[in-house]
């Protein structure tokens, strides 16, 4: 009996579980899948929180709902990975030798990489919204603030879901709007980027949405520290953005694990081949989602494209057969924009976010790069789907590369 | 100091980045730097070894965290050295593409 070991049982790991345990002979192979946290969190669903729109209820169900029953899981935490001699270790000390193994252990907030992030502020004035708990003291905050300047940081980038922090500005004018006090209120939004968003051309669209909804950008803003006393953030190049309530994106960094086994880079992401999906420098080791180092968003759409390309090339190389390069980098989210519509974007390494219809050329039902009702549907319904559909890893309407039918590139200016 | 003329013997990208970085030298380095309007030190030479020996072996400039935590740079020194978007100043500077950054 041969052994494949999971790490991390969310988005990616549990679906690599479901697809291996249908696609693997379990007379030759035994899965095993290793989570610290018994709870599946629906991610997206943590930005509509601070709103009042989700609750926790929404948003978590039990990891072993979603797990098939031939599959052995491990509620456990991972000390280290020792490639060498192919085993991985427990912090309550078991060992769990492996042939395969397969890095999904995604992404760590590290408020404490900010000097006086969590100082006397924290959880007072100031929030995360990237976990259940501080997306949940927000929602308390908001609903008695009385308004004043809401400031929204990157703190440095890649984050995941990097469209998140505007959307959370987009819903903040639409939930002060509703409230009757969006004049009491002032959006700025400090980012580490050049201009409102990572790609230029979704820039460009986006940028005019923030100036009909006056909220202001501040670009280029590399956080140096946040001042609790005086309530301002300051940056390397001693700029200073005041704030009454700061809303921080903090620094996404790899789990511990991964930079304590030295197989992280500075941030703790796993060298991987952008291509394959296979580490760069173990070849039974392959990487799914936010855990890897590629160039493309940290997205759960993401992980969904990856998963054919991992799966595919862990049988390819237990057969001897050379990995295939199918993975193209290919990315689309939903952005939520207020008011009950939303925006949707495509892209991939090569190709810039594109006009047109999605998924069915021509026809839809999701406008790409513009704000309509159909796409906030769209938002909402991703949701269903993910429980649904994505975790069991059954197939979905749209296809893992991207598709040009239907589809004009915009020009870059 | 040296001519701004050096420059018009390589080639640079749409993006103002050396096409070839193995067309650099020092005297290039202190062209570009001269139109940023930075005189080069010891100091900064330290995040250009780097970012170069890095380039060599991924094909990709270092971000600022590979930076800081891989010299003795700090992070307030590397915007002191290089002011303005650092980790891109600095590539540019030695001769490197554009950074990839981030998606
Ligand atoms: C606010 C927000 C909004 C988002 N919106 C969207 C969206 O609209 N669309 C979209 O596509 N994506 C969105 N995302 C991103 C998406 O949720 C992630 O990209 C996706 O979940 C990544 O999957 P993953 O498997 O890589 O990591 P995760 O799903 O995060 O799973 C990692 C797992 O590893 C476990 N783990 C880590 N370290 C250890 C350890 N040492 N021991 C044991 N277990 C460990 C964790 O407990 C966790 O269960 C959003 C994310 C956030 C935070």
């Amino acid at each position: 009996m041969k052994n494949i070991v999971i790490l991390g049982a969310g988005t990616g790991g549990t679906m690599v579980a479901n697809k291996l345990a249908h696609d693997l002979s379990p007379n030759e192979w035994k899965i095993t899948i290793v989570d610290k946290d018994p709870r599946h969190f629906y991610q997206p669903g943590f930005l509509f929180i601070p709103f009042g729109i989700y609750t926790a209820n929404d948003v978590i169900k039990p990891k072993k709902n979603f797990l098939p029953s031939t599959v052995n899981y491990v509620i456990g935490e991972i000390e280290i990975i020792e490639p060498a001699q192919t085993q991985v270790t427990l912090t309550d000390g078991s060992v769990l030798p492996y042939d395969y193994l397969v890095i999904a252990t995604g992404t760590r907030l590290a408020p404490e990489e900010i000097e006086g992030m969590m100082g006397d502020g924290w959880y007072k004035n100031i929030f995360d919204f990237y976990t259940l708990e501080g997306a949940t003291l927000l929602a308390k905050h908001l609903d008695k603030w009385q308004g004043g300047r809401l400031v929204v940081n990157v703190a440095e980038m890649p984050i995941k879901c990097p469209v998140a922090p505007l959307e959370f500005l987009f819903l903040a004018d639409w939930y002060f709007t509703e409230k009757g006090m969006r004049d009491k209120v002032e959006l700025i939004y400090a980012t580490p980027l050049p201009g409102a968003f990572t790609k230029p051309v979704s820039t460009a669209v986006l940028q005019s949405t923030l100036d009909d909804k006056d909220i202001r950008v501040e670009t280029e803003f590399d956080i140096m520290e946040v001042d609790n006393e005086t309530q301002v953030i300051r940056s390397y190049d001693e700029r200073e953005v005041a704030y009454d309530l700061l809303v921080t994106i903090p620094t996404n960094m790899g789990a511990k694990a991964i930079i304590n086994s030295g197989l992280g880079n500075e941030l703790g992401f796993v060298p991987t081949d952008p291509r394959t999906l296979q580490s760069k420098h173990h070849e039974n080791i392959f990487v799914i989602g936010d855990a890897a180092n590629v160039p493309t968003s940290k997205a759960g759409s993401v992980v969904h494209f990856e998963l054919e390309t991992v799966i595919e090339n862990i049988k390819n190389h237990m057969a001897g057969l050379p990995l295939e390069p199918t993975f193209d980098g290919h990315a689309n989210c939903f952005i939520e924009s207020g008011h009950g519509k939303a925006y949707l974007i495509d892209f991939n390494y090569e190709t810039q976010p594109l006009m047109g219809h999605y998924p069915i050329p021509r026809v839809g039902p999701f406008t790409l790069l513009e704000e309509t009702r159909a796409n906030h549907l769209g938002k909402l319904g991703f949701k269903w789907a993910y429980w649904n559909m994505m975790l069991k890893a059954r197939p979905m309407l749209v296809s893992n590369q991207m598709s040009m039918a239907g589809k004009v590139p915009v020009s870059e200016n | 100091m040296t001519s701004p003329n050096i420059l018009e013997n390589v080639t640079f990208d749409s993006d103002g980045f050396l096409e070839d970085y193995l067309d650099w030298t020092p005297d290039i380095a202190e062209g570009i730097a001269a139109e940023e309007g930075i005189v080069l030190t010891d100091r900064h030479y330290i995040v250009i070894n780097y970012a170069r020996k890095i380039f060599a072996e991924t094909g990709d400039a270092p971000t600022m965290r590979g930076i800081t935590k891989n010299t003795d740079v700090s992070t307030k020194e590397l915007y002191a050295l290089f002011p303005k978007g650092p980790a891109k100043k600095a590539a540019r500077i030695a001769g490197l593409k554009k950074p990839t950054g981030c998606i």
